[in-house]
């Protein structure tokens, strides 16, 4: 049996899965001060008579990273940086604690100065004295040659409790993301690790040894030991659980468009035949832009609770959410209290929630029930309409090949899968204003929680062959390795699969579970003066964000309901 | 995150899949540390510049500049169409106001592709300047264009094209042609008899440095500048004056570079030349583009640069000073001699040959002008090259008079049809492109 526990804004969901299928679902309301409390009690309402050695395992989703960044508590993080020519670090700074240094390696690898060890020791001395316990360490081009930030990482040694390196945590080049990716990575690690370490005991006091898994925001997981040395990722899997919860239903030929309706936003994704797109750098949360690892995915403040409001005789809809809707005790109006006044939605108080849909409607001037029309029919045109921001950036996204320009692949989604909790009143408007089929994705409230237990761990590899130099390297695994001329761009691939294979292993995945993509694959020839001598690979590999095999059944059978579902989920 | 000060469009085609051969200069590998550094430097992350996916040209925008021979086909692959078209697509940001200003950072590059078009030159095909100007002109209704070509070569192509238009003035700063490829662009060429003075040129003498190059911006460019009040300014941003580059001779570097695009303002530069592919364009184009944008360059450096070590010699200084002078005065003079030419010149012809050294074919040119006095005057160019190619082509300029008009057509239909493979004509008002076989 395996646990899938969602912690969102409101509730905590979960749900208890073997082969068979759905065996429990429980819906809890989320403590944003106690979250561990959240979980327990989640936890404690699904097991309840489960005895702890048919389960094998538990994956969970937080906010409580993402949480903490947006609210900006964050611990203090000392930063070094080496740079070397180009932008001033300066404009990088993350907070007080930021330390530009001397060093710079060029865009092939080539160190152009060495860092200067005596400077590292000052900072780190600096970094003691204002009680600094984590640290980042970042040097330009380090996804070329990391040998800075090692030679960094050396002389600081056991002087701090987590010292996370940029040419680790992400491939890519992109050197203010891997400040902010090393800086948001060092500034949860207290935080994740209490708190991972309160739920591992809390778990052992029950009697339960199973191993942890993470979901990250690229829709895969991790295990407890992975996420310990990298617990940025866990930021912003909030999103992502839904998306995969989405999988099982999603057609396997086109793609789908995700929509995922809850109280303050609406969450969209885009499955391509089943499988999620990638955010093609990283998570952007607030005004950090980083290699995180990423579904692609669009936020909008609108929801079923977001506040209605008429300013200069317009009507607009969020972004905020000021409580429940009034159907459910709130004191502001919101599209759930229209879908009572339009009388699809009744397990509320209709009385309250015409109250504050007549106030709309006084400051409009119109009828009640048109009021309450015209309300949906704006969240649904504006949830469309964002939509198709989404596609449309995502197919205009620049491409650096004549082929890509010319023959890429674009998005036309095919379905949209609908779920949260208003989705089956929305679903059918929002088919109609696409022109986009729509299905109600079954259990479309629990299918967050599904979506967790049943995500299989991914991972993301970079390797970098430079025949001139005679170097193969992937920094991500510290992995360095001499080659000849004649290293060719396949031997690359292999060796990058391998890699690959390794760190998915050990970072949780099951051998069977390792669906490998080849990203990118790259060959360039290096011709100096009208001659070749020798080739630029870049290649990047990927286990893909997707669902564990061995649960084919309990998708299977998710599936099987979705047709089912579909016919009776027309309620407009 | 960072914020540019002008907003600031950026097509970035590297073109990784395209090469004129396995081993030429102008190949895949050209632009791609340049993408390694504008990556690493996380330029796109910068909120103000706004990374644009290239249009693709068309047989028209071709139509417009050139007469390619036998037909647009035939002389641009897709990499020149979306090279082009990248240029476009600047244009149309630019002009309809989603950024201030933009840069085209594509390949292959255009500024030796002169009007007709028999094969490729200097490695290039098609003029992708020259097809965004006309471009602009006919969808965007821009009149007064300016083009300062920075590449170390002369922009013989695009004089040639703007060569009888006193509309667009093309200034080209490069290396003198005494040295350098495509030997020519000296200081006495001024353009046409109704146009002169619209096209100048400043050819630097090797191992100029930063001094040289912002002091004959500061004493020939800017100044003509001021006096054209061009609507739109257009840099051809080569970067091979760089002191690395491995097939020229100056010391520009890539504080230079950013300095002189911010002393230029362009509102849209277009990548031209460059090859030395490690040690110049990754930092060049950093340079330019935080320039561009508005952003702080004062840390972008190449890994060996040594200001001390490239600096140009007093000599050089005393020569750029008199060149300099002698182009002012030139400029000075120009709009004598056109009102002279009007006063006694019917038609005025020159004769050339042009050779392609990418491609190895002669061409050999006969041109002929009206020297209108109300328009720059009806031009019909006779080619024939070294392969037994020979052409006849009519261009009737964009503001042309009904007079000139009317000889255009007269010129088309009297082209004697035995006589050529091909005849053309170019009839930029009515936006009308006739060619057919000989």
């Amino acid at each position: 049996m395996i646990i899938g526990l969602d912690v969102g804004g409101t509730h905590t969901d979960v749900v208890l899965l073997d082969e068979t299928g759905l065996l429990r679902k429980v819906k809890v309301p989320t403590q944003p001060a106690n979250l561990l409390e959240s979980v327990q009690s989640g936890l404690h309402a699904v097991l309840r008579d489960v005895a702890p050695e048919h389960l094998e395992r538990i994956v969970l989703s937080t906010t409580l990273t993402t949480n903490a960044i947006a609210e900006g508590k964050l611990a203090p993080v000392g930063m070094i940086v080496s740079s070397g020519p180009g932008i001033d670090p300066e404009l990088f700074r993350t907070d007080r604690h930021y330390y530009p240094v001397s060093g710079s390696i060029d865009h092939r690898g080539r160190e152009i100065q060495p860092i200067e060890p005596s400077e590292i020791e000052t900072v780190a001395r600096q970094l003691k004295q204002a009680g600094i316990r984590q640290v980042g360490v970042a040097s330009k081009f380090s996804t070329r040659n990391p040998k800075h930030e090692l030679q960094i990482r050396e002389i600081l040694k056991d002087h701090f409790d987590y010292i996370v390196l940029g040419h680790l945590v992400s491939g890519s080049l992109n050197f203010p993301r891997r400040i902010a990716t090393a800086f948001l990575n060092a500034s949860v690690y207290p935080l994740h690790k209490r708190f991972f370490q309160a739920v591992r005991r809390s778990l052992a006091d029950n009697g339960l040894n199973l191993p942890i898994y993470i979901l990250k925001a690229d829709g895969g997981t991790m295990n407890l030991e992975a996420s310990l040395e990298y617990p940025g990722q866990t930021i912003l899997s909030g999103p992502a659980a839904s998306v995969m919860g989405c999988v099982p239903y999603a057609s396997t030929t086109a793609a789908s468009l995700v929509m995922d309706i809850g109280g303050t936003t609406t969450d969209m994704a885009i499955l391509v035949q089943g499988s999620p797109l990638l955010a093609p750098l990283g998570i952007q949360l607030g005004p950090y832009q980083t290699l995180i690892r990423s579904l692609e995915t669009l936020s909008i403040g609108l929801g079923g609770d977001s506040a209605v409001r008429v300013v200069n005789g317009a009507l607009r809809l969020g972004p905020d959410r000021l409580g429940p809707a009034m159907a459910y005790g709130g004191a502001t109006p919101t599209p759930t209290d229209a879908l009572f006044v339009l009388g699809h939605d009744r397990n509320g108080d209709t009385e309250a929630a015409r109250r504050g849909i007549a106030e709309v409607a006084a400051a409009l001037g119109l009828p009640l029930e048109q009021t309450a029309a015209v309300i949906f029919d704006l969240a649904c045109r504006e949830i469309v309409q964002a939509a198709r921001r989404m596609i449309d950036a995502i197919n205009s996204k620049p491409v650096y090949t004549i082929h890509e320009l010319l023959e890429g692949y674009r998005v036309t989604p095919g379905e949209l899968l609908v779920l949260g909790g208003p989705a089956p009143f929305f679903a059918a408007r929002l088919g109609e204003l696409s022109g986009i089929p729509a299905r109600v994705v079954p259990e479309c409230q629990m299918a967050n929680a599904i979506g967790a237990a049943l995500a299989r761990t991914t991972c993301e590899l970079a390797l970098f062959a430079d025949t001139e130099r005679g170097i193969a390297t992937a920094p991500e695994e510290d992995f360095y390795q001499p080659v000849k001329a004649d290293f060719s761009r396949a031997q690359a691939v292999r060796m990058a699969v391998d890699l690959l294979r390794q760190k998915a292993i050990r970072e949780g995945a099951e051998p069977d579970d390792l669906e490998i993509e080849v990203l990118e694959q790259q060959q360039f020839n290096m011709v100096r003066s009208f001659s070749t001598t020798g080739r630029n690979i870049r290649v990047k590999v990927q286990v893909k964000p997707g669902l564990i095999n061995r649960y084919r059944s309990v998708t299977d059978s998710l599936a099987r309901t979705t047709y089912a579902a579909a016919a009776v989920t027309n309620p407009i | 995150m960072l914020t540019a000060a002008t907003k600031t469009g950026l097509v970035f085609f590297p073109a990784f899949d395209w090469a004129i051969s396995p081993t030429h200069p102008e190949r895949e590998e050209r632009l791609l540390y340049t993408q390694d550094q504008v990556l690493e430097e996380g330029l796109l992350d910068i909120d103000g510049l706004v990374e644009l996916k290239p249009d693709i040209a068309t047989t028209e925008d071709l139509q417009r500049v050139h007469f390619c021979v036998p037909d647009p086909a035939a002389v641009a692959t897709e990499s020149h169409l979306i090279s082009a078209g990248g240029a476009k697509s600047i244009a149309d940001a630019v002009l309809t106001r989603r950024v201030r200003r933009g840069f085209a950072l594509v390949r292959p590059p255009g500024h030796h592709a002169m009007r007709v078009v028999h094969g490729a030159r200097g490695f290039c095909n098609i003029n992708i300047e020259a097809i965004m100007i006309e471009y602009l002109r006919a969808r965007h209704g821009v009149d007064r264009i300016a083009v300062v070509d920075t590449d170390c070569h002369h922009g013989d192509g695009t004089q040639d094209i703007y060569w009888h238009d006193p509309d667009t003035l093309f200034i080209s700063l490069h290396q003198d042609g005494r040295t350098l490829y495509p030997g020519s662009g000296f200081s006495h060429e001024l353009g046409g008899p109704t146009a002169m003075g619209a096209t100048i040129n400043v050819p630097l003498p090797p191992q100029t440095s930063e001094e040289g190059f912002l002091y004959a911006m500061d004493q020939v460019v800017m100044p003509l500048l001021k006096e054209f009040k061009p609507d739109l300014v257009i840099n051809s941003a080569g970067q091979d004056n760089h002191y690395t580059d491995p097939i020229t001779n100056m010391n520009f570097s890539a504080r230079g570079y950013a300095e002189l695009t911010t002393l230029l303002q362009a509102d849209i530069a277009v990548l031209e030349g460059g090859y030395a592919i490690e040690g110049a364009l990754p930092y060049v184009n950093l340079g330019i583009i935080l320039a561009m944008a508005g952003l702080d360059y004062s840390k972008v450096r190449e890994p060996d640069y040594q200001p001390e070590n490239i600096r140009q010699s007093r000599d050089t200084g005393d020569y750029i000073k008199r060149l300099c002078g002698e182009i002012q005065e030139y400029w000075k003079k120009c709009p004598g001699i056109i009102e002279k030419n009007r006063n006694t010149k019917k038609f005025a012809e020159r004769e050339r040959t042009i050779f392609y050294d990418t491609d190895n074919i002669m061409e050999n040119q006969k041109e002929k002008i009206r020297v209108c006095p109300d328009c720059s005057g009806v031009l019909a160019i006779n080619s024939w090259t070294d392969r037994g190619y020979h052409i006849h082509a009519v261009h009737i300029p964009r503001k042309a008079c009904q007079a000139c008009s009317e000889l255009g057509y007269q010129w088309h239909r009297e082209a004697n049809a035995r006589a050529f493979d091909r005849i053309f004509l170019q009839d930029r008002p009515r936006e009308l492109y006739l060619a057919r076989q000989g």
